[in-house]
């Protein structure tokens, strides 16, 4: 197949980024969109032309680095589907295609459709851990977990990271990624310690980090490769709530982890 | 929006009604203020929420492609100063009478099938409150969600409460400029 990449290139964190036109020829449809991308650098390095710079790592749709909006949608039209995980079978030939990195204030871009996740890496810092006892392992069923409770913080858990959700918001939020970073841990008699604190110091610093607010679109789990639902950001809006109204001496240094 | 509805048991019934609402102007007031500080909240609050989702994506995409979001959720930040301008004109229309054609103080009936005769009142009207119907659809909805009452997306006790609620209180007030277009409400 054939196709048309209207490709967002821009030198460094500082530089004016442009889109440039390119055509990429004799793809198969069994590649992943990574490899498209990789047989367009070939050529482009063939020719002597610097490569388009993207994400990726694991390729297996499970590490969370790879990203790119495809025409309009956070890691392309499948949903459940990280960029690596997306085929070419998805696509037509003779299609042409707008790839832009994710476009927030909190994640700048660094080249092409690289940006710099930090923010996230700052907010796990700043709650994303609970407090545990040094020694030998404990006995396998000395803490109990009931299973409903199980299965929803591993819903929660399966969240990668790449930040598609802050991507896809129309307001740039990222509640998605916190709100299941907090019902991970606060689903589990684990993280009952630090519940209160968790809530209170990862929502201050994702609002440091400069992200926007949620004014449930949905747009989030529609793009999340995960698929997390947005009824956990209705409970890290409760846990929140609750921290903020019943204990306010947890408020204190919000961002004292990073 | 039950007060409105008196309309249809004639002229004596909403005039006694009109009448009742101005009995305590002391009550009258402490509504009101209680209504133009929420009003005042909302617009803050709408503002802030605003600049906030603004600097948080100073570069927009090229292309844009909704999957989730409804008409009513992506059309809040439009449908909101619409009905900040509805309130307004509806204020002057009905309340203070400055922009009614015809307005006679305490003669409730009159005035509002007087005032929804005029085609584009009435259309403004209408177009007022499908505004509103997405406004408070999407309100009532994202009420639950930002206090935390987790629920699954669709088909979800909240959803179908916000339905209701849309539809009995805009088909309530719908009727009324529709019933005065169709000749069902007539001057007497």
């Amino acid at each position: 197949m054939n196709l048309t990449l209207h490709i967002w290139r821009q030198k460094n964190r500082h530089a004016e980024g442009r889109f440039v036109t390119y055509e990429a020829r004799g793809i198969s449809p069994d590649m992943s969109f990574l490899e498209m991308l990789d047989v367009v650098n070939e050529g482009l390095i063939l020719k002597g032309e610097e490569p388009i710079a993207f994400d990726h790592d694991c390729r297996e749709g499970i590490c969370g680095q790879c990203g790119v909006v495809v025409n309009g949608s956070p890691h392309g039209p499948r949903p459940a589907t990280t960029t690596c995980q997306l085929h070419m079978r998805s696509f037509k030939d003779g299609d042409v295609l707008t790839l832009e990195p994710w476009r927030a204030n909190a994640f700048p871009v660094i080249k092409d459709l690289i940006v710099d996740r930090g923010a996230f890496d700052r907010i796990i810092a700043t709650g994303g851990f609970i407090t545990a006892p040094t020694g030998n392992a404990p006995d396998g069923n000395a803490i109990l977990v009931p299973k409903p409770a199980a299965d929803r913080s591993m819903d929660a858990a399966a969240c990668i990271g790449c930040g598609a959700c802050v991507a896809a918001c129309p307001n740039g939020s990222a509640m998605l990624f916190v709100a299941a970073k907090i019902a991970h841990l606060g689903y589990l008699p684990q993280g009952q310690p630090e519940r209160d604190r968790r809530a209170l110091a990862m929502v201050a610093r994702m609002d440091e980090e400069g992200f926007g607010a949620c004014t449930n679109h949905g747009e989030c789990e529609a793009a999340c490769p995960k698929e997390i639902p947005i009824e956990f950001i209705a409970r890290m809006n409760r846990d929140y709530l609750k921290a903020a109204l019943f204990s306010p001496a947890e408020r204190s240094g919000p961002s004292d982890g990073a | 929006m039950v007060g409105n509805l008196t309309v249809f048991k004639g002229a004596v019934a909403i005039n006694a009604y009109g009448a009742a609402l101005r009995k305590f102007p002391a009550v009258l007031w402490g509504v009101r203020f209680g209504l133009l500080l929420s009003v005042g909240l909302h617009i803050w609050a709408y503002l802030a929420l605003s600049v906030k989702s603004w600097s948080a994506r100073p570069k927009g995409y090229r292309v844009t492609s909704y999957k989730e979001a409804s008409l009513a959720s992506r059309t809040m930040r439009w449908t909101g100063p619409i009905l900040a301008a509805f309130i307004i004109f509806h204020l002057l229309h009905l309340t203070t009478g400055t922009v009614h054609p015809d307005f006679k103080e305490g003669d409730v009936y009159h005035n509002l099938v007087a005032g929804l005769s005029v085609m584009p009142v009435a259309v403004f009207y209408l177009v007022a409150m499908a505004c509103l119907a997405l406004h408070v659809f999407h309100g009532i909805w994202s009420l639950f969600q930002s206090l935390g009452f987790s629920q699954p997306r669709f088909d979800s006790f909240a959803r179908r409460l916000a339905t209701l609620f849309t539809i009995i209180v805009v088909g309530g007030f719908v009727l009324i400029p529709l019933a005065v277009l169709a000749g069902i409400l007539k001057l007497q």
